[in-house]
């Protein structure tokens, strides 16, 4: 075995590892909440008799361990379980909520990733001149509004105001009308754009006034090529792990915007779900989540290797 | 090295909050101004007579992809209004909870109001099939399955279901485990709905209720489409959409900007910004929803009832309903079920009377009284009501701990639990209330009043024919709890609902969860 595909198995390993504990950790933690799932779908009725009987009939009556073991077991089946609130597959949950969270988030990272660069780039080439002093005011200052503030004002200045957009996406579906995903997606990149393109800024900037990029221009190379195909890679390779970090930062941005926006996403269904105490579904997307995070942190690091191999003594 | 960083970006947070909020306040004001006039013209042209056809988008808030169309599985505002378009109950309640006639077109008692016949009317369910008494005895006994878990069995617990049987296609006898006066509030339960017989999958829905089964997304969107043969008259509009957006700003948005004609449930203060600019028509449903405090009555320092007259005392009402509520609902007397049947409009209205308090306190030597007041964000105003009633209580001489609790489990937590706490109940009989939550062997008894005379009273009530003795029955009954309850009454506060200019037809006097209430069939588009 090669070397790389060594590293690549024992990150795989590590990955797997990390999703096993986050399951076990989300576990243990729906377990310590008050309250389970009979308890909140008694809600202001909580007949105690009535909960006893729910609880009897969701098997909530037996251990927890045996409960996490026969989920487990399950798992490796490739079967996620049954929700206790509606007794559908969870498997079905996370069909249903994948759709809308996967084209919002290929269509934020299809948008945040040449902007951030551009931008990135646009900055350190005008280092210290006005454009990137008011880019750079302008990025910390929608840096520090939250996303849900944002979301309220946006939809009351674009859909409401000006009707230029959709305020919401509710009953209309995103593909047919993608302009439903205007306003979302604006809301998703807002944050993680002003960090990576500050990161690409300040990299760009060291790059360019490396040895490397002085060479490169002593040998006649014209300024565009240097600065897209010999300093932006390295700016790249921290830029991804910064994605990557804020994979699970988007994720939470997602429920918020799903909440505000109402697209019925997954951030939707697990908000649902923890509320209603629903286990198996909490899980199911504890697993999806992990699995999702581990592998965007892996392939971070994978395009870090190959655009800046000598980062690897980090890794 | 955190710490001082999280604070900096806490500030951020509620500056940038409090700006956008402002900001977006200012601009909705401002656009609602421009089409003000045009739309309170077009209001007055356009009522009239009802007109047919058009589709209406409501929005509600819902319960997540766990959501079912299984009438008898209702729990929720949503679930209770999607039911009423697809089904029918055999009764419902009216805007003074009286229960009214529907698919029974009549009932009738023995002797002894221990048996009820009923007749049901000539009405069909989507698939051509008559409603008979088959039907009914087979949704009801579903519901009551001893091992089953829905809502509406604690209701139904009065029947003697193996007992009941029909008489012909569309009569049903009942038999009661005992007398029932008020036996027509079992048929107009939350959630009491009929079903055709057999029915275990509900997929695809057949019901006898005013719409018909469209598609369903769980967590998304329920569509229903006009039922031309309904007993009552078709419906006005073509199709009805259900579409779920639980944050209140969605919702509003989503009116505001036309996708959707009807928004269920609404804050005051989001009403008070739109309503009369003419973009929105603001529906206000009084009486929708009591709000109180428990005390519970078996334990100190609520077990001496003085403390409990000193803190109805001390409670400035006018002060909550302005504070929690935002002024949207009106002062409470102590006693639910303001303007139902029943209830005792002739009792004086409570004022605060610190004096009073602070003597009845002394009296019975609770002076400096310490009390943990259970709160949580579980229904609108819960905590903003125990800050308030804090700072009441301190004024004589009563210090109140507020202890905000889980909101998803907090109607369990405070039944047995605790000493005082929040409280919030929807619309309900008087006599459901009482059976439910007031008497020694009731499931939900969060006062823990066990009063024996008290019980017997209302079992006498029920075995009383004649309706003038069971209302001096139940007055009976209410000016003791006036007097010496565990429930702290002190306001009720509207159910607010917003619909398009253009939605005629909505009832501005039914409280949440009453016949008239979400009542899509009504509706039309002018």
């Amino acid at each position: 075995m090669s070397p790389h595909l060594s590293w690549v198995g024992r990150r795989l390993l590590l990955g797997l590892g990390q999703t096993a504990a986050v399951v076990l950790f989300v576990f243990a933690l729906t377990e310590a909440l008050p309250g389970d799932a009979a308890v909140a779908l008694a809600g202001d009725q909580p007949d105690p008799e009535r909960i006893a009987r729910i609880r009897a009939a969701l098997d909530l009556d037996r251990p927890a361990a045996e409960r996490f073991l026969d989920w487990v077991a399950g798992l490796l089946h490739g079967d996620l379980g049954t929700s206790l609130v509606s007794g559908r597959p969870v498997s079905g949950y996370l069909a249903g909520g994948l759709g809308p969270t996967v084209l919002l988030a290929s269509a934020t990272l299809l948008v945040l990733l040449p902007l951030s660069a551009g931008l990135g780039v646009l900055c350190a080439r005008r280092e210290g001149g006005p454009l990137d002093r008011t880019l750079s005011a302008l990025t910390l200052a929608v840096h520090s509004v939250p996303e849900f503030a944002l979301g309220v004002l946006l939809a009351t200045v674009f859909g409401l105001w000006l009707g230029w957009l959709p305020p919401t996406a509710v009953g209309a579906d995103a593909l047919t009308d993608p302009a439903v995903l205007v306003l979302p997606v604006l809301v998703l990149i807002s944050r993680p754009v002003c960090t990576i393109s500050r990161l690409v800024r300040a990299v760009m900037i060291e790059a360019m006034a490396s040895p490397y990029v002085a060479q490169a221009r002593r040998y006649g190379i014209g300024g565009a090529r240097v600065r897209w195909a010999h300093a932006l890679p390295n700016a790249l390779a921290p830029a991804a792990q910064q994605l990557a970090r804020t994979c699970d930062w988007l994720l939470s941005g997602v429920i918020v915007v799903e909440a505000l926006f109402v697209i019925p996403g997954l951030g939707t269904v697990l908000i649902d779900a923890v509320a209603a105490r629903d286990v198996p579904v909490v899980q199911g997307m504890a697993v999806v989540f992990g699995v999702v995070t581990v592998m965007a942190n892996l392939g971070a690091d994978l395009v870090a290797r190959r655009f800046a191999p000598r980062a690897e003594v980090i890794a | 090295m955190n710490s001082p960083r999280s604070g900096l970006a806490r500030r951020g947070f509620l500056l940038a909050t409090a700006t956008a909020t402002a900001a977006a306040l200012a601009l909705t004001a401002g656009c609602a101004g421009d089409t003000g006039k045009n739309a309170d013209a077009k209001n007055g042209a356009a009522a009239g007579s009802p007109q047919r056809g058009g589709t209406l988008r409501a929005a509600f808030p819902g319960g997540g992809a766990g959501e079912t169309l299984d009438p008898h599985a209702a729990n929720l505002f949503v679930d209770a209004a999607r039911a009423k378009a697809l089904y029918d109950k055999l009764a419902d309640f009216g805007a003074d909870l009286a229960p009214v006639p529907r698919l029974a077109e009549r009932w009738e008692p023995n002797e002894t109001l221990d048996t009820w016949k009923v007749t049901l009317r000539k009405a069909a369910f989507h698939d051509g099939r008559p409603v008979t008494a088959e039907d009914v005895l087979y949704s009801y006994r579903r519901i009551a399955d001893p091992k089953g878990t829905f809502r509406a069995k604690a209701s139904l617990e009065p029947i003697d279901l193996a007992a009941g049987r029909a008489l012909d296609a569309s009569t049903v006898e009942f038999k009661l485990k005992r007398p029932y006066a008020e036996f027509p509030n079992v048929l107009a339960a939350f959630g009491a709905y009929i079903v055709p017989k057999d029915t275990t999958s509900f997929d695809k829905p057949v019901g006898s209720g005013p719409f018909t089964f469209g598609s369903f997304t769980p967590g998304k969107s329920l569509v229903v489409k006009r039922n031309d043969a309904y007993w009552e008259g078709a419906p006005h509009l073509d199709q009805v959409e259900f579409v779920v957006a639980t944050e209140e700003s969605a919702r509003v948005s989503a009116l505001l900007g036309g996708q959707v004609q009807y928004a269920h449930e609404l804050s005051p203060a989001t009403a008070r910004t739109h309503e009369g600019k003419g973009q929105v028509q603001v529906v206000r449903l009084p009486g929708s929803s009591m709000q109180g405090f428990v005390m519970k009555t078996d334990r100190p320092p609520f077990n001496d009832p003085r403390v409990r007259q000193a803190f109805f005392l001390i409670a400035d009402r006018k002060e909550l309903v302005d504070g929690a509520l935002s002024g949207a609902g009106e002062v409470g007397n102590d006693l639910f079920g303001k303007g139902y049947q029943y209830y005792p409009a002739g009792l004086p209205q409570r004022t605060r009377d610190l004096d009073r308090a602070r003597a009845l306190l002394k009296e019975a030597g609770a002076e400096n009284l310490k009390v943990t007041l259970d709160t949580a964000p579980a229904a609108t105003g819960f905590v903003e009501a125990a800050g308030i009633f804090k700072e009441q209580a301190a004024k004589a001489g009563v210090t109140v701990e507020v202890k905000v609790g889980n909101k998803d489990t907090y109607w369990k937590d405070i039944l047995d639990n605790g000493t005082f706490a929040s409280y919030r109940s929807g619309s309900m009989p008087i006599e459901s209330h009482i059976s439910q939550r007031l008497l020694t062997g009731s499931t939900t008894n969060a006062t823990k009043w066990k009063q024996k005379d008290f019980d017997d009273l209302y079992q006498q009530a029920q075995s009383t024919r004649d309706e003038k003795e069971r209302a001096a029955l139940y007055e009976r009954m209410q000016r003791r709890l006036y007097d010496e309850g565990g429930f702290l009454i002190w306001g009720f506060a509207d159910w607010i609902v917003a619909t398009a200019p253009a939605v005629r037809g909505v009832d501005a006097k039914a409280p949440a969860n009453t016949l008239d209430w979400a009542r899509f069939d009504k509706l039309w588009l002018a």
